[in-house]
């Protein structure tokens, strides 16, 4: 499998605080990979430096071009959709607005209707909530908001901010299966960033471990899974 | 009662006009967080370019359109290039800019066409239309302009992408930049609205207050009145109140005597105080709630 998306020694910036110490991180195409680490380890922040939120320097190359230091509007156009952390919905819009938007660079409106009812057909909730302020949806509604809102973009690359944050176990469950369905079906290479790691070990086939800005272990999810260390700080048991 | 009536609708044609100065400020009040205090000076530039076009011999609508295309262009050129490095500095930096900008329109305007009153045309016949009294013809074309364009600016926030877009970029920038938006043309279209709606209101409002350099700062009150009734964060709201602000200065300052013509800007004032003491979210904006 050839890396989709490669990166190469990132170092992040706050301001002037150095959040990411030079991390390498390979994407496989049409993989899920999942980023895993406490809080504060850094996880939001690759992602963020990934499509261009925050200052980075070090290589991130897409399909083997850099993409380090375009704007984030354009990172976006190359197909590298990102849920991010709380969802980033646009709570005074309704539902099929903040799907629209989620199509906003694309030009082929008959194809942006039909993929807003395929979005409609994973999750029928939004369907039923089309004309609704999407602030009034729940959490777990909101995720599956977010997710519909990167699918509509039609992504290569899902970067995906914590989708389990605040979601009863059995909408967790819900958004994983579609997740994994696209992946399958539109071969969707997937960054996700967990801090169940119970959760994204099963979900996921490569996974990185990070601490205080630095990958400190990688492997296959067996391998990761499998290793004391891992298993007595992030899976409890 | 004709008193009334009449009154009444001259309110409402003079609300019109708040409501489009208020409409301009809560524009870009939404995508930038501050108050454009030079919002009525831009719109007295404006108006000073439809008079020098049809001082050149311009015919009024070709002068009207051409106005309301280079406040357009205008407004976005001021965001791009006085606004945009700016974006993040402090509330004080955009305070001094707004008022050097105010300064400036005010003191250019004075020096190219100086400082005397000067009439402005109106486009609509001088007798009253279908034989009625209670209402000028002028103020009758000044809601029907109106209304034209509220409706135009629905239909673009409503039903358009772009509108879309516009509106997605000032609720949550974050997001609209992930959804590939481009936040900042977003906001300089805003602005350039935000002039092109102005230059209307001047040239809607200078056949009654007359044509000079300071003829828009009772207006930018009594629209800033009507915005903060509203509420700053509420488009519609801005627009509703602009009307109420136009019916109630008219009415109270016709029917309560005390008040006259003198003491009507000061009813914008105390409007302002008084809603801000009460609801400082408005009537119709939401109030700022943050989660911990």
């Amino acid at each position: 499998m050839s890396a989709h998306l490669a990166v190469r020694g990132l170092r992040a910036y706050y301001g002037q605080t150095r959040a990411l110490h030079g991390l390498d991180l390979d994407l496989a195409e049409g993989g899920i990979t999942a980023l895993l680490g406490a809080n504060g380890a850094g996880k939001t922040t690759v992602l963020r430096a990934i499509c261009g939120m925050i200052r980075s320097e070090g290589e991130i190359l897409l399909d083997g071009k850099a993409i380090g230091g375009i704007a984030v509007e354009d990172v976006v156009r190359l197909g590298v959709a990102h849920v991010p952390e709380g969802r980033g919905t646009f709570v005074r819009l309704t539902v099929e607005e903040n799907l629209g938007l989620g199509a906003m660079i694309r030009r082929d409106r008959a194809e942006v209707a039909r993929d807003i009812e395929r979005v409609y057909a994973h999750f029928p909730l939004l369907k039923e909530r089309r004309r609704q302020q999407a602030g009034t949806l729940s959490g777990g509604e909101q995720q599956m908001l977010a997710v519909g809102r990167a699918l509509m973009l039609r992504p290569r690359v899902m970067l995906l901010d914590e989708p389990s944050f605040g979601l009863a176990p059995r909408m967790v469950a819900e958004v994983f299966e579609i997740l994994k369905a696209v992946n399958r079906s539109d071969r969707v290479s997937v960054l996700l960033v967990e801090q169940n790691a119970t959760l994204a070990l099963a979900f996921a086939d490569r996974a990185y471990l990070i601490e205080t800005g630095r990958i400190v272990m990688s492997g296959s999810t067996a391998e990761i899974g499998a290793d004391e260390n891992v298993r007595r700080a992030y899976l409890g048991y | 009662m004709e008193l009334f009536l009449h009154q009444l609708l001259a309110g409402i044609a003079t609300g019109g006009i708040y409501a489009c100065m208020a409409l301009a400020v809560v524009m870009i009040y939404q995508s930038i967080d501050h108050f454009n205090f030079a919002q009525g000076e831009m719109a007295m530039f404006s108006t000073y370019i439809a008079w020098q076009l049809l001082a050149w011999g311009w015919p009024y609508w070709g002068a009207f359109a051409a106005t309301v295309a280079l406040s357009f262009i205008g407004g976005v050129v001021i965001e791009r290039t006085l606004f945009k490095p700016i974006r993040n500095a402090p509330v004080l930096s955009h305070i001094v800019v707004f008022i050097a900008m105010f300064s400036i329109l005010n003191s250019v305007a004075g020096f190219t066409w100086e400082y005397t009153i000067k009439s402005f045309p109106s486009p609509f016949p001088s007798e009253p239309l279908f034989g009625n009294r209670l209402i000028s013809a002028h103020d009758l074309g000044m809601i029907g302009i109106t209304v034209v364009l509220l409706v135009l600016l629905y239909v673009l926030f409503r039903h358009t992408r772009l509108g879309l877009a516009m509106r997605a970029a000032a609720a949550n920038p974050e997001s609209a930049r992930l959804v590939g938006i481009r936040v900042g043309w977003m906001v300089a279209l805003g602005w350039g609205l935000a002039a092109a709606i102005g230059a209307i209101a001047g040239m809607m409002i200078a056949p009654i207050v007359f044509l000079e350099p300071n003829m828009m700062l009772g207006i930018l009150l009594y629209g800033l009145a009507g915005a903060v009734v509203g509420g700053l964060t509420s488009p519609v709201g801005a627009v509703i109140g602009g009307f109420a602000v136009g019916i109630v200065e008219n009415l109270a300052g016709t029917f309560i005597p005390v008040i006259g013509k003198e003491l009507k800007l000061t009813i914008a004032l105390v409007l302002i105080v008084a809603v801000l003491m009460i609801k400082p979210s408005g009537l119709f904006g939401r109030t700022a709630v943050s989660r911990v």
